[in-house]
């Protein structure tokens, strides 16, 4: 798979054809590098991107060997061992009046058995994720990648250090 | 309490070759202690002819998928027939699946649980284990999702020696439980489940026991599709005989034994392969939840309850490839049918891994093994008590593997392999079920509907989710022909199958859509109907990196209706509810109207005129909704997947009709979605702020009963999530609710 290629498939514009043999296709284990310099070459910071997190969301390591997850946006979330949401911000739709605004009242949950949590970033605005869980559920800590196992053991090389 | 023993220690019988049960406990020590099948750590076949080893596999995976095929053309039920209610299997003496056919592949894992229960219950002694014999086994107990799917094994033999099994199952229209169906809703005991077979021997010499055919005929509402599912099953199972005789007869029976082993460890190997391949080490966690409100329906009084399942997971990937998930703090066995055994829990679990991991390569029972898992025992997944009702698992089941494809799909994303990613998927729900006569008084219908396997899939990561083509249980989902289930359902007609708008979970790819088919009662006696699923809460959990979960269930039927008259006066009739706040049913139908905002539905009569709305899943979304291309939401109005209000409220995109085009109005857009980003920020709070106040609903008891109970429940289970939910929210270790 070439850059443009992959930049096409992140951004949702393989044609069909071409995306089927992607999907049936054998996984190259270049991609992860590949993967890397398209979307290093997309943000505007510095700071080298260690893993890929989510939609707009990056672990990078930044100049003194820090990990921290930064958005696409420049907002830096902190240290990667704590999860990102609790430097978010956040919006919950606990009552019928706040569901009602995106879901027909026949289509909504019972915000007494659940709510819906919404986790901007302060910097875009940009909507990361969405819980759907009972009032008073501990915030998901969704994904805390072991990145030293990962390039070591899966990549066979070291983690960069800046 | 009590539990139906699965000790390895019954003394094997006497003879000079070892018995299976010092087989499969020399083939489960040998795993221990090499991590391998069978102590294979070298592929010695492939390696010395590979193509030999693949034209073999070839041929048995061939020989698996025809049977399922062919079968069902023998005999079988119209439920079987229509949409392929029905898988084949082939396994080691041990009870380890080798090669299996499309279809409800769910149950490959099951049946290789009921194997093995035989093998640790000496059944080679008593009622023994000789070539011709035919066994049946359904008991959810052993390791089957639920009574209505039924098994058919048979021990496959070479010159006197067991050398494997054959297995089929295939999911019956009725199973006799308290209410006519196969997924029951308001059984709370076993006695309740309907018609149980656990493993017993039902034929010899090739033929089923006369005793055994007139007991099972008299078990079900329905005994002609019975026979007819029990003769395709035994069918599959005899081609998949055949198969394995013949490659028996071309490669040697040495060959063959090995080949068995191999393809199992192999199926080990690709699995952890995979992993390092896909996914990055570490720890993801997500939770999902269903409910069951039961408090004013239950029939039981112990069923009157409010209940929220609780399904955290916990998916834990190693240094090496190494896959554990745990369900760890899962809620309580129910008085209701959705408790499931760890066997359906495993052949879930399987199942999706077949989809999404190893959907090419060999795909078998070697993934199995490398699949780490805890479902708590005394929970909900692993409930270790064969009194509870295990009538309707899917219930639980379904959406608790939500997480799974979420959990995976963000190892996908971090790899950059966007086009694996799958945010989850609708629930396979709304079973409308039932039955009643005709107008004769004498002719039974059941209603047994399964056009539910055929719901929205979630997002992918690079394009929306299927619409109204997805089952997480059969890879090959089908909705099957209205007019074949017309025929079954002979008291039930169709008005309408179409989509439903607004079903489909919102994000910059939106989820498959759900869809509606409006049904009509007509030339009936008599008729009780019922179904359900997800209402206050939403389906699983929520979709992904800021997708939404799509919409949850309401109901809808309407009794004493003037269709009749409708008709009669050439009038409009109605064909659905596009918008259940301006709803085409009220509009053109006069009638006494029942709508609740819940799933659940106990039986209820129904009589001639009536209506009643099936209502299918959707699937949930991927990303901001306000990132989705204007285009593709005008596309969708156009399509009605969703309503042009909600183009609006939810995606931040306005459109107007122009001619038989959709268009988009790009600056009203422009302002609609800058005002929409302008509310997140002068609305959304600190998390400091959002922490303190979800704090105080636990502290200060603003919990509802069931959020309450489902805590309770899951900190009593579990010391280690009670643990985890007090610290995070800095309670002391004597808190309790």
């Amino acid at each position: 798979m070439d850059q443009a290629t992959l930049a096409d498939l992140i951004d949702g514009k393989l044609p069909w054809h071409q995306l089927k043999e992607v999907l049936s296709g054998n996984k190259d284990i270049a991609r992860f590098d590949l993967y890397i310099e398209v979307l290093q070459s997309r943000v505007s910071f510095k700071e080298t991107i260690l893993l890929p997190l989510g939609e707009h969301l990056y672990v990078v390591v930044d100049a003194s060997g820090r990990r921290i997850v930064k958005c696409d946006c420049g907002y830096e979330f902190g240290p990667v061992e704590r999860n990102w949401k609790c430097a978010s911000a956040v919006l919950v739709r606990d009552s019928d009046e706040l569901l009602e605004e995106i879901y027909d009242p026949w289509n909504r949950c019972d915000p007494s058995w659940e709510e819906l949590r919404e986790f901007y970033c302060p910097g875009c605005w940009s909507l990361l994720e969405v819980e759907a869980a009972p009032p008073g559920y501990p915030v998901m800590f969704d994904f805390q990648p072991d990145i030293d196992t990962f390039y070591q053991e899966y990549l066979g090389r070291p983690v960069p250090r800046s | 309490m009590t539990t139906i023993s699965t000790d390895l220690s019954q003394s094997p019988p006497a003879g000079n070759s070892p018995s299976l049960i010092e087989k499969m406990a020399l083939s489960k020590r040998q795993y221990e202690e090499t991590g391998h099948y069978k102590g294979i750590d070298q592929l010695r076949l492939k390696q010395t002819d590979h193509f030999r080893y693949e034209r073999v596999w070839a041929e048995l995976r061939g020989a698996l998928v025809s049977a399922r095929e062919t079968a069902l053309h023998i005999s079988a039920s119209p439920i079987v027939r229509n949409i392929g209610e029905l898988c084949f299997a082939l396994y080691t003496p041990e009870g380890d699946s080798v090669v299996v056919s499309t279809g409800i592949i769910t149950h490959v894992h099951t049946m290789s649980e009921g194997i093995k229960y035989m093998i640790s219950q000496a059944y080679e002694d008593s009622p023994g284990i000789k070539e011709g014999d035919i066994f049946c086994n359904n008991d959810p107990t052993l390791g089957n999702v639920h009574t209505t799917d039924v098994h058919t094994i048979i021990p496959l033999f070479y010159e006197g020696e067991l050398i494997g099994w054959a297995g089929g199952v295939a999911h019956q229209v009725d199973i006799g439980a308290g209410t006519p169906g196969h997924d029951p809703v308001a059984s709370a005991n076993r006695y309740e489940d309907g018609f149980y077979v656990t493993c017993e021997k039902v034929g010899s010499n090739h033929q089923l026991h006369k005793d055994w055919q007139i007991r099972a005929g008299l078990s079900t509402r329905t005994p002609v599709y019975w026979a007819l599912d029990e003769k395709c099953r035994i069918a599959g199972c005899y081609i998949v005989k055949e198969a394995l005789d013949r490659v028996i007869a071309s490669e040697g029976i040495d060959y063959v034994r090995q080949f068995m082993d191999e393809a199992v460890e192999e199926g080990r190997q690709i699995f952890l392969a995979r992993i390092k391949e896909r996914l990055v080490p570490g720890i993801y966690e997500t939770a999902s939840f269903f409910d069951a409100p039961y408090a004013d329906k239950a029939w039981h009084p112990e069923a009157r309850i409010d209940y929220l399942m609780h399904a955290p997971l916990t998916l834990t990937i190693g240094a090496g490839g190494q896959f554990h998930m745990s369900m760890d703090g899962a809620s309580a066995p129910v008085p209701m049918p959705f408790n499931a055994s760890e066997g359906s829990m495993q052949g879930a679990l399987w199942v999706l891994l077949t989809q999404t991991l190893i959907y090419d390569g060999k795909v078998n029972d070697g993934a199995y093994l490398a699949a780490g898992h805890n479902f708590p025992a005394g929970t909900w997944c692993n409930a270790q008590d064969h009194s509870l009702a295990y009538g309707s698992p899917w219930a639980f089941l379904i959406p608790s593997f939500t997480g799974l494809f979420r959990l995976l799909s963000r190892g996908y994303f971090a790899r950059g392999f966007r086009e694996e990613i799958v945010t989850g998927y609708g629930f396979t729900g709304d079973p409308l079920q039932g039955g009643g006569f005709l107008a004769d008084g004498k002719t039974y219908f059941p209603v047994s509907n399964f056009e539910l396997c055929a719901v929205g899939l979630g997002a992918r990561g690079t394009m929306d989710g299927l619409d109204a083509a997805y089952a997480m249980w059969n890879p090959e989902a089908d909705m099957g022909d209205a007019e074949v289930w017309e025929t079954i359902e002979s008291g039930l007609l169709y008005l309408s199958r179409r989509y439903k708008p607004d079903t489909a979970g919102y994000g910059r790819y939106r989820g498959g859509s759900g869809w509606e088919a409006l049904r009509y009662v007509h030339g009936v006696q008599a008729l009780q109907l019922y179904s359900f699923r997800e209402g206050r809460v939403f389906h699983g959990g929520a979709g992904l990196y800021g997708g939404y979960p799509n919409s949850a269930d309401y109901k809808v039927r309407v009794h004493n209706t003037n269709m009749a008259q409708l008709a009669a006066a050439r009038k409009p009739y109605p064909l659905g509810e596009a918008d259940p706040s301006d709803s085409e049913l009220e509009r053109l139908v006069q009638g006494e109207f029942l709508r609740t905002n819940e799933g659940m539905m106990f039986p209820e009569a129904f009589g001639d005129g009536d209506l009643f709305l099936s209502l299918f899943s959707g699937g949930p979304g991927y990303g901001d909704p306000l990132e989705r291309d204007p285009q593709s939401v005008a596309r969708d109005v156009l399509g009605h997947v969703y309503l042009p209000e909600t183009a609006e409220r939810a995606f931040g995109v306005v459109v107007r009709t122009s001619g038989d085009e959709m268009v988009v109005d790009e600056a009203a857009t422009k302002t609609a979605r800058e005002n929409l980003r302008l509310r997140r920020s002068a609305r959304a709070v600190s998390y400091e702020e959002f922490y303190a106040r979800e704090r105080e609903l636990i502290t200060t008891g603003q919990l509802s009963s069931p959020v309450r109970q489902m805590y309770q429940q899951s900190m009593h289970l579990s010391p280690s999530w009670a643990a985890k939910f007090k610290q995070f929210w800095n309670l002391p270790d004597t808190f309790s609710l």
